[in-house]
């Protein structure tokens, strides 16, 4: 059996805010029409969560809900329990049209915390940061520089960002470029 | 700085977006035995100045194809709505 490890294996760096790699994270994809009662049922008995709306997560300690779009949403649980969640997911599904698959290793995740995580975002995504726009409760698919990137805020100081696997080394050097010490702009 | 405003996620940013061509094209039917209609579709598109309307895809955000109006002399954005259905 070969060791995971996830694509920076828990990298850190420490500037204007703290940026690391969180490790290994469970991820499932869950397409299909969100509107049917097998695949909302799927996404919540598997978590404990209630469906999230729009543009929004749900979260608690062990598991989250983030609704991606119309059609599809991502289900997060801890990075050993994606094959019983999966397990559970597949059975409420029955034959409801529908797809749901472990994308785990696909993808690599990071936490950008402190007083100036609104600002280090700020810099690499067309979003609106300021706190009356931005809140926890908020997920948000957008872009980071170059590449596709989907974040929300854990709390007031916190954001978790999920990209591709294959990017994440390009994702961490622009957060660290991004939070570099002395770099503040103090917009927000 | 252009904003669209995608009728699933709301006012964002263009360059969430990618351009998906002239929406106002139409396919010829399958059964075009004619060179004509098909060379048109493919190849030949107009280019105003003014109004103009195009599909766009959230590729960055939502994922759905929409079909908007956009001012080619002002990049202002009009109506935007889901392409699914229309097309
Ligand atoms: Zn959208």
């Amino acid at each position: 059996m070969s060791e995971a490890v996830s694509a920076l294996n828990h990298a850190e760096f420490d500037g204007l805010a703290h940026v690391r790699e969180i490790g290994l994270q469970g991820m499932i994809t869950l397409r299909g029409d969100l509107k049917t009662k097998a695949i909302k049922n799927a996404a919540t008995k598997a978590t404990g969560l209630s469906m999230p709306a729009m543009n929004c997560v749900e979260t608690n300690e062990a598991n989250g809900l983030c609704w991606m779009s119309p059609d599809e949403l991502l289900v997060m649980c801890a990075y050993d329990e994606v094959g019983s969640t999966l397990a559970k997911m597949q059975k409420t599904l029955g034959k409801t049209h529908a797809l749901a698959v472990n994308v785990s290793d696909a993808r690599a995740v990071f936490q950008v915390s402190g007083p100036f995580a609104r600002e280090v975002m700020a810099k690499l995504c067309p979003v609106d940061f300021s706190p009356e726009a931005f809140q926890p409760g908020l997920f948000r698919r957008s872009r980071m520089a170059q590449v596709p990137a989907a974040f929300w805020m854990c709390d007031e100081q916190t954001f978790q960002i999920i990209c591709f696997r294959s990017v994440a080394d390009y994702v961490f050097e622009l957060l660290k470029a991004a939070a570099q010490h002395h770099s503040e702009v103090d917009y927000y | 700085m252009i904003r669209i405003n995608c009728p699933v996620c709301g006012s964002r940013d263009e360059n969430e977006f990618t351009y998906g061509g002239d929406a106002n094209v139409v396919r010829p039917a399958m059964d075009e035995a004619e060179t004509g209609p098909w060379l048109d579709y493919v190849f030949m598109r107009d280019n105003p100045r003014g109004p103009h309307r195009e599909y766009w895809h959230h590729v960055m955000g939502c994922r759905q194809w929409l079909m908007l109006e956009r001012d080619t002399l002002t990049h202002e954005i009009g109506d935007c709505i889901l392409a699914r259905g229309v097309a």
